[in-house]
C-alpha cells in the first residue's frame, strides 16, 4: 500500500496535467525516494492510482533508467561512462572501484552500502571523469579522490 | 563583447533571487512583450534569424509559424522546454539551467505568449537536480510575483508553468519521444507528419524548444532582431554557448559570438592541447557530429561553414581526440552508448547498433579481422536518414563514418598487429 505521504507527493504531480498517467515516472520516483526501490506491489499501487494497468506500468518502470526494480544499497553511485569521461581515465576508476568495493555495474556492496551503476553523460564533461553519488556531483576524480569521497557515505 | 546569455551567471554561486534579477533588468522582456501582439513577437523571432541550440538548428520562427493561431485555433496548446541535455559531450544547457533560472522562465513564458499556449512544461532529466530545485524555487518566486498564472502582469494574458522531472533515457531528448514521455508513455518516437506544431502533447499543437534557444528571446524582444544578428561574426544571430572537453588546457563553457572559428575556441578558449599531447581530431558539437580535423581550424563555426566540410555545429559543444587516446576505444566508447540508448523500436538501429558496438569491442581488444571495416562499412551505409524511424541511429553513425575516413590507419593498425598500440 501507498503511504498518506507517498499518495499525497503523487497527488501533487498529478494536478499538473490533463491525464494522471503522465505523471507515472515521477510517481514511481515517488516511491523510490522512500522505499529506495520499486516493488511489484508498488508497481500494481501506483498503476491503481494512475487509472493505469500494472503491465503499463511495469513497461515504463522498465524502460527509464533511473527507476530501480531491485532492492538497491544505501547509496547510488553512478559513474559517467560517456564520451569525454572515458578519454579522461575513467576506466582506472571503474578498476579501481570494482577492486575497492568488490562490484562490477550493476551489483551491491554485501553490507549494501553501495550500488555502482553506469550513467551517460552526467553534462559535467568539462569536469571529467564525473560520477554521482546520490544527489551529489563530483568531479576531476581521482582513485585517492574517489577514496575519499566514499568515506562521507556512511 | 556582449554575453547575454551568461550576463547574470556567477560560477560556483547560487543563481540571482528574483528581486536581483528584476533590478538587472529581468522580467523587462516579458513586459515589452505582452504590449506587442503574439504575431509581432513571432515576426520579430524569424527576422532575428534565432536557430534552434538543441542540435538540429531549425528556424525558430518557421517552426511557430505552423503552429494554428486566433481565436479559432485548437486549444489548449503547450509550449515544452528541452531540458533532457544527455548528448554525451554536452554540457552548456546545465550552465544556464543552473545558473539563472529565472532567465530561462521569462523566456519560456514569452516563448509561449508568441503562440498563445494555455501551459508551459519544462521537460528536466532526473539527474539535474540542482537545476530541479532551483528552477523549483524561482518558479514559486515568479508564481507569487504576478508573472506566470493568471492575468501576467496585467494583461490579459494567463499561462500555467511546470516542471516535469523524468526518469532517464536519451530519447527523451528527441522531440517527439520527449512528447511521449511527457505523457507517460515509453520515449519511442512518433511519425512524422503530423508535426508537433499541429498534432503534439496528448494531440494538442505544440511546439518543444531547447533550452538555450529559449533563453535568447528575452534579449531578442528587449534589443531587437537587428541587435542579435549583430551579436553573431558571420550574420546567421546571436551568441553560442560553445565547449570544449578531452585533453585541452581549460576545458569549459563560453558564451561567444556565433561563427567564432574553430581553432580560436581550440586555442584561445580551450587553451590548446595539454603539455605532452597533440591534437588529432574533435567532434563538435556532442558524440553525433562528424569530425573535424586539423585541416578545419578555420571553419566559422555556425550553422552553415560546418556543413560544408561534412560536419554539423549541432550542440556546440566539443570533445577533442588527442594522439594519446585510441580513436577505435573512442569509438567503441560512443556506439555502446548509442546501443544502450536505442528504444528498440526499429531493427537497424536495435539490432545494428550492438553489431556495430561490437565489432568495435573486437577490434580494440586486438581481435579484429580484415572483413570488420567491411562490416563497418556497410553499417555507415545502410544505418542512414530514411532507414530508421528517428535520427539516433543516424546520429551514431556520423562520427563513425568520418572516424573511417580520418582514423583508417588507426583501425587497420589493430588488426595487423592483433592488438590495441595505445595499450
Ligand atoms: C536522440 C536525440 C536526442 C536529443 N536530445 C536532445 C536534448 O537533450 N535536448 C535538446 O534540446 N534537443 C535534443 N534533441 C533534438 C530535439 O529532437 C529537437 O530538435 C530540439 O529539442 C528542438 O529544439 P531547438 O529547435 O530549440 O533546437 C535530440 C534529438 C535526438 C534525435
Ligand atoms: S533509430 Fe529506431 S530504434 Fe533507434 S532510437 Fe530511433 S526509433 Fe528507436
Ligand atoms: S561524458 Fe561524462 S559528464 Fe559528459
Amino acid at each position: 500500500m501507498l503511504s498518506d505521504t507517498e499518495r499525497q507527493e503523487i497527488e501533487r504531480e498529478i494536478v499538473h496535467y490533463p491525464r494522471a498517467r503522465a505523471a507515472v515516472a515521477e510517481a514511481l520516483m515517488v516511491v523510490q525516494r522512500h522505499r529506495g526501490w520499486v516493488s511489484d506491489e508498488a508497481v500494481r499501487d501506483v498503476a491503481a492510482l494512475l487509472e493505469m494497468t500494472p503491465d503499463e506500468v511495469e513497461g515504463i518502470a522498465t524502460f527509464y533508467s533511473m527507476v530501480f526494480r531491485q532492492p538497491v544499497g544505501r547509496h547510488i553511485i553512478h559513474l559517467c561512462d560517456s564520451v569525454s569521461c572515458w578519454i579522461m581515465g575513467q576506466e582506472t576508476l571503474l578498476e579501481h572501484l570494482q577492486r575497492k568495493l568488490g562490484i562490477g555495474f550493476g551489483e551491491t556492496t554485501a553490507d549494501r552500502r553501495f550500488t555502482l551503476i553506469p550513467a551517460g553523460c552526467l553534462g559535467a564533461c568539462d569536469l571529467a571523469p564525473v560520477m554521482r553519488v546520490d544527489d551529489d556531483l563530483y568531479g576531476h576524480l581521482t582513485p585517492a579522490k574517489l577514496d575519499e569521497i566514499l568515506e562521507r557515505y556512511p | 563583447m556582449e554575453r547575454p546569455l551568461t550576463e547574470n551567471i556567477r560560477p560556483g554561486e547560487p543563481p540571482l533571487g528574483l528581486r536581483e534579477y528584476v533590478e538587472r533588468g529581468g522580467y523587462e522582456g516579458l513586459r515589452l512583450a505582452l504590449q506587442r501582439t503574439p504575431l509581432e513577437i513571432q515576426r520579430e523571432v524569424t527576422e532575428s534569424g534565432l536557430r534552434g541550440r538543441g542540435g538540429a538548428g531549425f528556424p525558430t520562427g518557421q517552426k511557430w509559424s505552423f503552429v494554428p493561431m486566433g481565436p479559432d485555433a485548437r486549444r489548449p496548446k503547450y509550449l515544452v522546454v528541452n531540458g533532457d541535455e544527455m548528448e554525451p559531450g554536452t554540457m552548456k544547457d546545465r550552465l544556464l539551467l543552473e545558473g539563472d533560472p529565472h532567465a530561462l522562465i521569462e523566456s519560456t513564458i514569452i516563448a509561449s505568449y508568441a503562440i498563445e499556449a494555455d501551459a508551459a512544461y519544462i521537460f528536466l532529466r532526473w539527474e539535474y537536480s540542482t537545476a530541479a530545485e532551483r528552477l523549483k524555487a524561482a518558479l514559486a518566486e515568479a508564481y507569487d510575483a504576478g508573472y506566470v498564472g493568471r492575468a501576467i502582469m496585467g494583461s490579459g494574458y494567463s499561462l500555467e508553468v511546470h516542471l516535469h522531472r523524468s526518469a532517464g533515457r536519451y530519447m527523451c531528448g528527441e522531440e517527439s519521444g520527449l512528447l511521449n514521455a511527457l505523457e507517460g508513455k515509453r520515449a519511442i518516437p512518433r511519425s512524422k507528419p503530423p508535426f508537433p506544431q499541429a498534432v503534439g502533447l496528448w494531440g494538442q499543437p505544440t511546439v518543444v524548444q531547447n533550452v538555450e534557444t529559449i533563453c535568447n528571446l528575452r534579449h531578442i524582444i528587449r534589443h531587437g532582431a537587428e541587435w542579435f544578428k549583430g551579436l553573431s561574426l558571420t550574420g546567421e544571430g546571436g551568441t553560442k554557448l560553445y565547449g570544449a572537453s578531452g585533453k585541452v588546457r581549460h576545458p569549459g563553457v563560453w558564451e561567444l559570438p556565433l561563427g567564432t572559428p574553430l581553432g580560436e575556441l581550440l586555442h584561445d578558449h580551450a587553451g590548446g592541447m595539454l603539455p605532452g599531447h597533440r591534437f588529432r581530431g574533435l567532434l563538435p558539437g556532442g558524440a553525433s557530429t562528424a569530425f573535424m580535423t586539423p585541416d578545419h581550424l578555420d571553419v566559422a563555426m555556425d550553422f552553415t561553414a560546418p556543413q560544408r566540410v561534412g560536419t554539423r555545429l549541432g550542440t556546440g559543444t566539443m570533445i577533442v581526440l588527442d594522439d594519446r587516446t585510441c580513436p577505435v576505444g573512442l569509438m567503441h566508447n560512443l556506439l555502446r552508448f548509442f546501443a544502450r540508448e536505442s528504444c528498440g523500436y526499429c531493427t537497424p538501429c536495435r539490432e545494428g547498433l550492438p553489431w556495430v558496438a561490437r565489432t568495435l569491442a573486437a577490434i580494440e581488444a586486438g581481435d579484429g579481422r580484415e572483413s570488420d571495416l567491411d562490416i563497418l562499412d556497410h553499417h555507415v551505409r545502410m544505418i542512414r536518414a530514411g532507414h530508421t524511424f528517428c535520427p539516433l541511429a543516424p546520429g551514431a553513425m556520423a562520427p563513425l563514418e568520418s572516424a573511417l575516413v580520418h582514423f583508417r590507419q588507426d583501425f587497420e593498425q589493430h588488426i595487423r598487429m592483433g592488438a590495441c598500440p595505445w595499450r
